[in-house]
């Protein structure tokens, strides 16, 4: 999350040997971005990144100015990357969710080995990758079967695969899990715990997170994007805004955080996201879930966008009306709850960025790694994402759309017979009830 | 997990204790003389100089002081250090009070205390399985308090041993966080249980329809408030003590309630499908025991020392054994066997039905070289014994494994049982750790070969659908079912 500038002039860099004797108010403040780089870090940081190229370039500004330039042109970098990769489709962008969960499962997992100085326990990077394999084997399993179910029922072994998957998952992870019990040595079974135990929340967080993202995903992009942007522009609208007007400290974890960043990076990001789903709700290739289509093999999308995403005229409350002098507007319905989303983002999201700051000072480290320039690592991004695509598909599941029901059909036909004929007789007296289905209309 | 009485000699004596606070930590070479110094026997040394290499180079993790006079120690440094150094420095945890009640000890004065605590082991082993059978008597749903009441008890004991490993007992709000997160999780599985299986009851009332609807996002708003309020509960000089209990707490709730939600879903797949696991791993446990106890001589791993090959074998048969038996015994009777339902009309849980095929008395022909030995061309038995075999052969091969996990855990933080809940046998999570593994197995065997999803739930889903959506499912069901010939084509509507 991008750290607010002291406005505070700060005192001229301190010499590496009183960091020693401050070193404990280190907890209640921090440094400032190019003090940061002077200063020896608590924990080994890998060598600096930044390209040559803009260290040339840069050379001849102050450092603290070049530094903003270094984020400036990364965070440019960055949402051109992602602009290019949402223009090449479904395919690509879930291959990046899942680099973006291995690189993050190996920036944690790597903390953890710093902070235990385990690197060197037997076996264990090793079962850290195989239960993430493992983990990822299980999810991916899962949502092939739900949505290329007509690719699987094809291929024999794959059919074998999917309707075994919960057993063979687990059978998988099992064998981890006795490997783990077996390598335990006699003086290490403390740190070896610790790390399993590390491994496994890492995991949580990490793999869960990123397959919701995906579920998301082939809701329909939109989906997708809308909550990531939220979560991007209120980091950088709040940045602005507590750059200009921040005075008012928010909370002791990021003492560069103000409420004026707050508030308005919320406000920002309200007006954002109502803008953005404006534009995207037109679009066809945002709107419709996304299908593997059998015949071109490939992922469509292209269908007939649902009443969430047609125009609609809404009445402005009277309140409202004497302000803009309008008497209705149109208005797409997933706007609506496009506030729902740019809220959560801008109200709890930062909650998943103060849980990451207060987890790198336990820890005493200044980021969770150094893989992009100026920012940190990508976990060192993705921190408030971490809440925001749990919210996303709950709130899908919730208020969206109901079960899937070409998943239904599924799980009926493999039900017993004596079963599919209650279901099926509740259903139809059910249908009758509501009127949908008379005795005399029905069309064989 | 009933360790077997050692045979051989006690293990090496014990590291002496160490002191738990270090003031002033120097940067890295000074901690490597300063562990010397330790009163820690030269076999620990070797141990840790494998990972001096590591510790040397980033040694500066530790807070770069001075020399000096720290004011006030940074507990996180202090507790920092603990996470670093091998197992020998880690004081041991003082065990709770003994709780054999009186009664037992005075009957037992006159005994050696060898026998005598051989005797209360099973004095209590007989207690706790008369009380087991007297819960199945009583039926499901005393069952289900009684799953609960374990969970929140295994869940209690371990977040102690936490409070009790990491000091922290005083930090701010963490109590009542832990119970808060247990609460949520509890409810968020339950809720999907309750909806699951109580679907008339539910259709009934209002304000139920309404929380069965939003459930998810109901339960997680009650986890994100948790979630919230630990971010604002931080404190300056704990935040690593904080982050440690918080994700104790969910990998604790991880492993105890998953399993416990797992195992009442087992239950109402059918009180057979709870009973035989279960039972399978305490007759493995027990006869391990005995079979150790009369034959054992080679020891199986370093983690318990008391386990042999010889009981780990002979128990291994005699459970399947006892698994298959007590599989042909309950098989007969319609209460173990009927998947529990809950009945509107006399508000209670009933168990009858017309028992699957699995529950029907079949004969198989034997292959022959067990033909030869039985002399019997033909053999009746239910199928599900033939699963029971699966069964048993789990909870005797790899059952043991979440009871390894246990003793590593207890060695790797130096405790000998987790409570001292029950006299002679330790805290409920010493009885239970076999089964931890168990309920999980049987939960995925049952969902991956015996049935398919549950059909209330799936008309549950149809039913929350758009009516147009509907009226689709319904068409494609209709003319699936006049193919395969269940609905007759005659049907007018």
């Amino acid at each position: 999350m991008t750290e607010l500038r002291q406005r505070v002039a700060h005192e001229p860099v301190a010499p590496p040997e009183d960091k020693s004797e401050s070193e404990a108010k280190v907890d209640g403040e921090t440094a400032s971005d190019s003090e940061s780089r002077a200063e020896s870090a608590p924990l080994p940081v890998s060598a600096d990144d930044t390209p040559e190229v803009l260290n040339r370039a840069l050379s001849n500004l102050s450092s603290r100015w070049k530094n903003w330039w270094v984020r400036g042109i990364l965070t440019l970098a960055m949402i051109a990357f992602f602009f290019i990769i949402i223009y090449l489709g479904p395919m690509v962008l879930m291959i990046i969710v899942m680099c973006v969960q291995i690189k993050c499962f190996h920036e944690i997992i790597t903390i953890g080995y710093n902070v235990y100085h385990s690197y060197d326990l037997p076996w264990f990077r090793t079962l850290s990758w195989y239960f993430l394999l493992c983990v990822n084997y299980f999810f991916y399993g899962e949502t092939v079967t739900d949505y290329f179910f007509t690719l699987v029922q094809r291929e024999e072994p794959l059919r074998i695969l999917s309707k075994y998957h919960r057993f063979i998952s687990f059978t998988l992870y099992l064998i981890g899990f006795c490997m783990f019990v077996l390598s335990l040595v006699k003086k290490h079974y403390r740190l070896q715990f610790y790390m399993f135990g590390w491994t496994h929340v890492t995991l949580l967080i990490v793999v869960t997170q990123s397959h919701l993202v995906i579920h998301n995903l082939f809701e329909g992009m939109i989906w997708f994007i809308v909550p990531i942007s939220c979560v991007i522009c209120n980091d950088i609208m709040a940045y602005m805004f507590g750059f200009f007007f921040g005075r008012t400290p928010l909370i002791k974890l990021s003492p560069k955080k103000t409420w004026e960043g707050f508030i308005g990076g919320f406000f920002a990001t309200v007006v954002f996201g109502l803008l953005l789903s404006y534009v995207m709700s037109g679009y066809r290739c945002f709107v419709c879930p996304v299908e593997y289509n059998n015949d071109t093999n490939s992922f469509t999308v292209d269908c007939e966008p649902s009443d969430l995403f047609r125009l609609q005229e809404y009445n402005i409350p009277g309140v409202i009306q004497s302000v803009i002098g309008w008497k209705t507007v149109r208005m797409y319905p997933f706007q609506i709850h496009s506030i729902a989303l740019s809220t959560f983002a801008s109200l709890i999201g930062p909650f998943g960025g103060f849980f990451a700051s207060g987890f790198k000072r336990a820890f005493k480290i200044k980021d969770f790694a150094n893989t992009i320039p100026g920012h940190g690592g990508i976990m060192d991004r993705f921190d408030c994402q971490y809440l925001m695509a749990t919210f996303v598909n709950v709130y899908i599941a919730s208020f969206i759309r109901g079960p899937n029901p070409s998943k239904l059909i599924q799980q009926f036909l493999t039900l017993r017979p004596d079963q599919q004929l209650h279901i099926f007789n509740t259903l139809r007296s059910h249908l009758i009830d509501k009127g949908m289905l008379t005795s005399t209309t029905e069309d064989e | 997990m009933l360790e077997l009485r050692h045979r051989g000699s006690c293990p090496g004596p014990r590291e002496a204790v160490s002191p738990p606070h270090r003031e002033g930590e120097a940067a890295g070479g000074d901690h490597e003389t300063e562990s010397t110094s330790d009163k820690v026997s030269g076999a620990e040394r070797g141990g840790r100089r494998a990972l001096a290499g590591s510790w040397l180079e980033a040694g500066h993790l530790r807070a770069r002081v001075g020399p000096v006079q720290r004011q006030e120690t940074d507990i996180d440094d202090r507790y920092g250090d603990l996470d670093s150094r091998t197992d020998s420095d880690i004081p041991e945890i003082p065990p709770s009070s003994d709780r054999t009640p009186e009664i037992l000890k005075k009957a037992l004065s006159g005994l050696s205390s060898r026998w005598k605590n051989w005797w209360i082991r099973g004095i209590l082993t007989l207690t706790m399985i008369s009380l087991f059978f007297l819960i199945i008597y009583m039926g499901s749903f005393m069952l289900m308090l009684l799953v609960l009441g374990i969970q929140v008890k295994c869940f209690h004991e371990i977040i102690t041993i936490g409070y009790r490993v990491y000091h922290s007992y005083d930090l701010p709000w963490f109590r009542t966080l832990s119970w808060y997160f247990l609460l949520c999780v509890n409810y968020f599985f339950y809720g999907e249980t309750v909806a699951d299986y109580f679907a008339t009851f539910v259709q009934r009332e209002e304000q139920l329809q309404f929380l069965i609807r939003y459930h998810r996002f109901i339960s997680f708003a009650l986890y994100l408030a948790g979630f919230c309020m630990f971010v604002l509960s931080l404190v300056k000089k704990h935040y690593r003590l904080q982050f440690y209990m918080f994700a104790w707490t969910h990998v604790t709730l991880l492993i105890t309630v998953t399993q416990s939600h797992l195992v009442i879903q087992n239950l109402f797949e059918g009180m057979i499908w709870f009973l035989v696991p279960i039972s399978s791993v305490i007759c493995n446990d027990i006869t391990a025991y005995l079979f150790g106890f009369f034959f054992g001589r080679t020891p199986l791993i370093k983690l318990s020392p008391k386990k042999t090959w010889e009981g780990f074998i002979g128990g291994f048969f005699s459970t399947v054994v006892f698994g298959f038996i007590a599989a042909y015994v309950l098989s007969k009777y319609q209460y173990f066997v009927c998947p529990v339902e809950y009945r509107s009309d006399v508000n209670s849980f009933v168990t009858e039905c017309e028992p699957s095929e699995l529950f029907q008395l079949q004969t198989y022909s034997l292959p022959p070289f067990l033909k030869a030995v039985l002399r019997q061309e033909r053999v009746s038995l239910y199928p599900f014994q033939i699963h029971s075999i699966a069964l048993s052969t789990f909870a005797s091969l790899i059952g043991p494994f979440g009871g390894f996990f246990a003793s590593g855990f207890k060695r790797a933080f130096k405790i000998k049982d987790f409570a001292n809940t029950i006299p002679g046998h330790g805290g409920i999570m010493d009885r239970f750790d076999c089964q931890y593994l168990m309920a999980t197995f049987v939960h995925v065997y049952i969902t991956s070969f015996i049935r398919g999803p549950n059909p209330s739930k799936v008309l549950q889903q149809l039913l929350v659908l758009q009516p147009e959506q509907q009226l689709n499912i319904y068409k494609t069901l209709k003319t699936h079912l006049i193919e395969k010939g269940i609905l007759q084509p005659t049907l007018k509507v």
